[in-house]
């Protein structure tokens, strides 16, 4: 058993390394007609840029983005500086260099990769499944009889913030940094996935494509790992499973066989405000233009975020979203759950976030109050601030820093909801609710608390579990996503996640049931 | 000011502090030397099998003594001066008290075994002891077997930290199945078989001889009394119960039996100072309670109670309905009210009804009063009750029928797992000819009267 674990983690890491040193491989051969066509889709009017790049690039073969890439970049900015300098705003060139040389590297890669995509995502994308499925599922036997199985999680180098982990870190920040901001790195890794893609909508693969697949990948995967780990957990099982489904179904299937029925791209449990570009003006144009459906989306998106989502916390608490539907959670329960014991617990750290989760609200709402008065009357500054400005400011410091970078990166060092615990306006609105008006706590069972700490450990949210079990006190908190892993690691069966009435929810107490029933009286009363 | 000492950071000291902080503006210091913080001594576990670090058994965070102006002194208490009300440290350092706690807890047993203190044999209690086994059996090269003795709670959770590093344990039980002494057998037996799985040495009813010593004076092998068989091993944990731990209170003039003697105010023989936790003893048990009473909940539960006498507000020591919990290897144990395994406490009239899954490690035992009916207690493995429920049950004194009709009610299992209620009616209608039928669970009976109790 053993044995298949370590030759299934190096299959793993073979095949790791050879996606992660993609970006830097594969030839590119530039042909005249690719500018062509680029310069016609983009509606290029800088003869400058288009001469540059005839004379740099085109007819030439290049080794490696890394080649090819700053050239796209200076001719552009070579462009953009003659024509500033002449006044001449129109022919500016508006798309970023990243952009512009994914664009031309996506058409003009040539060689072994291109010729054998189906090969190379077996060497990737499958070493990668393989291997971690043969790491997993041994566990199978090795972790013995069913129960928790958190043994050695402060002795393993990789869950215990030893250098694995910080190499995790490294891999997965440089992974977000590429795919947010030097997509033309990516262009190799949307070759592996092309025929998938076309198959799905009928285009090629794009970088966002490479990221949704990965992102079921990954999350199918651990998933496998989650049924092992908490096999005698019934909850856990139908959790996982559901958000799954949520992820593969809603995220990435659905979307993607609209595009192919000439619908807008929509993910239907994205829910403004997580979704923050709802409301943007390209987007509720694009929504406008598409007819009925298009309607639809409109109508459903409004519904969900007003009433849908505050009707469902109502009954079930915020966890119906954050631990069931939600992708953001979905990954942070596979993926992230060998790390979900580094969320700080310090009431230093509850502070930070409610500063920061109810800022962000505030930010995405205001924003989004902006985008609406320009939308209307159709102008593009609000008070003197420019509604784009304020746009691309959110779009880059939350949706891409916080909600990627951070948010994802941070796993193995700060846990593995520092999004959700720390940014996610969504789960700002959500908590409100499911502190002030909702039938769902964790309920604690009377005076059984040991104060061992496991629930507080292996709180993902950062919440201090043990300092209300230990007072007898139901667990009513905002940040709460229900994952109910605090309840399946007591030792004690103190924890059970319920939906109940509303009365007698929020139970302070001093004095624990079990002692004298005059003195519970007396102090508990008072 | 009033002074109030409190000697021992355990959770009934340190729970007599939070309270007396609450309801009064009195000057408090804990004096204790085995640790800077209070840390869940039932934790321990936990930290050798890297399910946590040793700070995550700390419940409260540093800031918090000083922020409650609970003031915190590291040493030992060698004597306690009641003449001139003063306590005398370890160091030399005195501390004067206007009143005193006595909260300090327990010690492992030993029981005078010929090599008892060689190096590698220990018990499990404080966080020095936790350090020593770290330092004794960090992995299976350094220690190639483990012998523990005694099968109690804390025998139990020795062999599974020691598993959990893949080191083989044997396991001396005196008994001749598995803390039969207080679960009734068809739990025990149960037991029996789920350390057995766990490929456990187990030797039930022997008891140990001596323990050997190599040329270093280390300890190498132990020997069995029943059977003379040697068994070579590099550490042995002595896990044969606890005892209050008050040998530092000899000649100091406060009453003592095996603890601290208390009558039911938690008073010692000497006004103004009291004890609480582990290490009090009642002159006489409780209703059906012990003397002693070495567990988390009882100690926390003097301590609450403490703190309002010395508060002004004097009342007496009533715990109500028993309860506890603990967890052997991967099966659960609940227990509310009484279920005596046999006799003296275990009365004539206490009948058991004991049911056990076909497949599961599930099984529960109900003791109820064969004449009246009255139910008096139960046990359950594998399933979570709900503390509220029984503790109800039993206030009202329901009978077992009743009980078994609402059992439903008193699940707190986690949401979508398997309901056994149903088996566990239909066995009981048969053995007793009853035609109970198990009522849904309602949320206006679990929440009717639960404003307290
Ligand atoms: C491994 C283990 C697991 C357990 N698990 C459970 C469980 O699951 N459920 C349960 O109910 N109970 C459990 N118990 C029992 C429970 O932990 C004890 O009942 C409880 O901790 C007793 O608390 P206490 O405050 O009375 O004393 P303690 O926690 O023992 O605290 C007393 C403190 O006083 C200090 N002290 C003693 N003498 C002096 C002195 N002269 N000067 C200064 N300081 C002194 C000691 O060093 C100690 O720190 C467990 C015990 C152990 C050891
Ligand atoms: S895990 Fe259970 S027993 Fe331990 S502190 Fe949390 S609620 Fe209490």
């Amino acid at each position: 058993m053993k044995t298949i674990k370590n030759i299934g983690l190096v299959i793993f890491l073979i095949g790791l390394g050879i996606f992660a040193a993609l970006p830097l491989l594969g030839t590119y051969k530039i042909n005249p007609s690719t500018l062509d066509e680029i310069v016609t889709k983009k509606r290029i009017k800088s003869e400058i840029f288009i001469e540059g790049l005839q004379k740099s690039i085109v007819g030439k073969e290049f080794q490696g983005m890394q080649s090819l890439s700053p050239l796209v970049g200076s001719a552009i900015e070579n462009a953009n500086t003659q024509h500033v300098k002449n006044k001449e705003y129109k022919k500016k060139i508006y798309t970023s260099a990243s952009e512009m040389a994914a664009l031309i590297g996506k058409k003009s890669g040539t060689g072994f990769m291109t010729n054998n995509k189906g090969l190379m995502w077996f060497l990737t994308f499958g070493f990668g499944i393989i291997g971690a499925l043969m790491f997993i599922v041994p566990n199978v036997v090795l972790l013995g009889k069913k129960g928790i199985k958190n043994d050695g999680i402060y002795h393993e180098n990789s869950t215990n913030k030893g250098w694995i982990a910080w190499l995790v870190f490294i891999f997965l920040v440089g992974f977000y940094l590429i795919l947010y901001f030097k997509s033309e790195y990516a262009v190799n890794w949307t070759y592996l996935v092309d025929p998938i893609s076309e198959s799905l909508s009928g285009n090629p693969a794009g970088h966002w494509f490479v990221y949704g697949f990965m992102y079921c990948t990954v999350m199918t995967v651990m998933a496998v790992r989650m049924y092992i780990k908490y096999r005698h957990n019934v909850y856990q099982m139908i959790r996982t499973t559901s958000v799954l489904f949520f992820q593969i179904v809603f995220a990435f299937l659905i979307p993607e066989i609209m595009v192919r029925l000439q619908m807008p791209y929509y993910d239907f449990k994205n829910v403004f405000p997580l979704d923050y570009d709802f409301f943007f003006q390209w987007n509720l144009n694009s929504l406008l233009d598409s007819g009925g459906i298009g309607l639809f989306i409109l109508v459903w998106g409004i519904v969900l975020t007003l009433v849908i989502v505050p009707v469902m916390v109502y009954f079930f608490g915020k966890r119906w979203y954050c631990s069931w539907v939600c992708g953001c959670g979905g990954l942070a329960e596979t993926l992230g759950d060998p790390y979900r014991q580094h969320s700080s617990k310090s009431l230093f750290s509850w502070k930070i976030e409610r500063w920061l989760i109810h800022g962000v609200l505030v930010f995405a709402v205001v924003m989004t109050g902006m985008t609406l008065y320009s939308f209307f009357a159709e102008t593009g500054t609000v008070l003197g601030l420019k509604t784009q400005s304020i746009q691309n400011t959110y779009s880059l410091a939350i949706g891409s820093v916080f909600a990627g970078v951070i948010g994802t990166g941070f796993y193995p060092i700060f846990g593995n909801r520092v999004w959700c615990r720390f940014g996610c306006p969504l789960a700002a609105y959500l908590g409100f609710v499911q502190r002030f008006k909702s039938r769902f706590r964790i309920t604690t069972n009377g005076g059984q608390c040991i104060s061992c700490g496991n629930c507080s450990t292996y709180c993902e949210q950062g919440i201090d579990v043990r300092a209300y079990a230990q007072k007898g006190e139901n667990i009513v908190r905002s940040s709460c996503v229900g994952c109910g892993i605090c309840s399946a690691v007591c030792p004690r069966g103190v924890l059970k996640l319920e939906n109940g009435p509303e009365q007698g929810r929020i139970n302070p107490t001093e004095v624990l049931l079990g002692n004298d029933v005059d003195l519970m009286e007396l102090v508990n009363k008072k | 000011m009033e002074h109030i000492v409190i000697i021992g950071n355990g959770i009934s000291g340190i729970t007599a502090a939070r309270h007396i902080r609450k309801n009064s503006d009195k000057k408090i210091t804990v004096v204790s030397a085995e640790t800077d913080y209070f840390f869940s001594r039932t934790a321990l576990m936990y930290v050798y099998m890297g399910h946590m670090k040793f700070e995550h058994t700390q419940p409260y965070e540093n800031w918090f003594w000083k922020k409650n102006r609970i003031d915190l002194v590291k040493g030992y208490v060698r004597t306690v001066d009641h003449q001139n009300k003063k306590l005398v440290l370890q160091d030399g350092n005195t501390i004067d008290y206007d009143k005193l706690i006595i909260a300090t807890g327990s010690k492992p047993n030993k029981f005078g075994w010929p090599g008892q203190d060689l190096p590698g044999v220990q018990g499990l209690y404080s966080k020095q002891d936790l350090d020593q086994l770290e330092a004794n059996a960090p992995d299976n090269k350094t220690c190639k077997r483990a012998v523990i003795v005694g099968g109690g709670l804390i025998g139990i959770e020795m062999a599974e930290m020691l598993l959990s590093r893949k080191i083989p344990v044997t396991f001396l039980v005196r008994e001749d199945s598995f803390w039969n002494g207080v679960l009734p057998d068809g739990e025990s037996q149960m037991i029996n078989e789920h350390i057995l799985e766990h490929h456990i040495d187990l030797r039930l009813g022997m008891n140990l001889k001596e323990i050997l010593a190599d040329e270093n004076g280390q300890a190498r092998a132990i020997v069995i009394a029943e059977t003379g068989e040697e068994i070579a091993c590099d550490v042995v944990g002595l896990t044969a119960g606890v005892s209050p731990n008050i040998n530092f209170l000899k000649e100091s003039g406060i009453e003592l039996g095996r603890g601290v003697k208390v009558n039911p105010y938690l008073e010692t023989n000497i006004p103004d100072i009291y004890a609480i936790g582990d290490c009090a003893e009642q002159h006489e048990g409780i209703g059906q309670r012990r003397p002693i009473e070495a567990v988390w909940y009882t100690g926390r539960m003097m301590g609450e109670t403490v703190a309002q006498t010395i508060c002004g507000n004097k009342i007496e020591y009533k715990p109500g309905h028993w309860f506890n919990s603990a967890k052997f290897l991967d099966l659960e144990y609940q227990t509310y009210g009484w279920v005596f395994a046999r006799g003296p406490a275990r009365k004539e009239f206490e009948q058991h009804f004991h049911w056990r899954d076909s497949k599961e490690k599930i099984c529960v035992t109900i003791a109820f009063n064969e004449e009246s009916k009255q139910f008096l207690g139960i046990n359950t493995f594998g399933i979570r009750m709900r503390h509220e429920i029984f503790d109800r049950w039993l206030t009202e004194k329901r009978d077992v029928n009743y009980v078994l009709e609402y059992l439903k009610d008193a699940n707190f299992d986690p949401e979508f797992y398997a309901q056994y209620e149903s088996k566990i009616v239909s066995k009981f209608n048969s053995k007793f000819g009853t035609s109970i039928s198990p009522k849904k669970k309602s949320w206006k009976r679990i929440f009717a009267t639960s404003k307290t109790c």
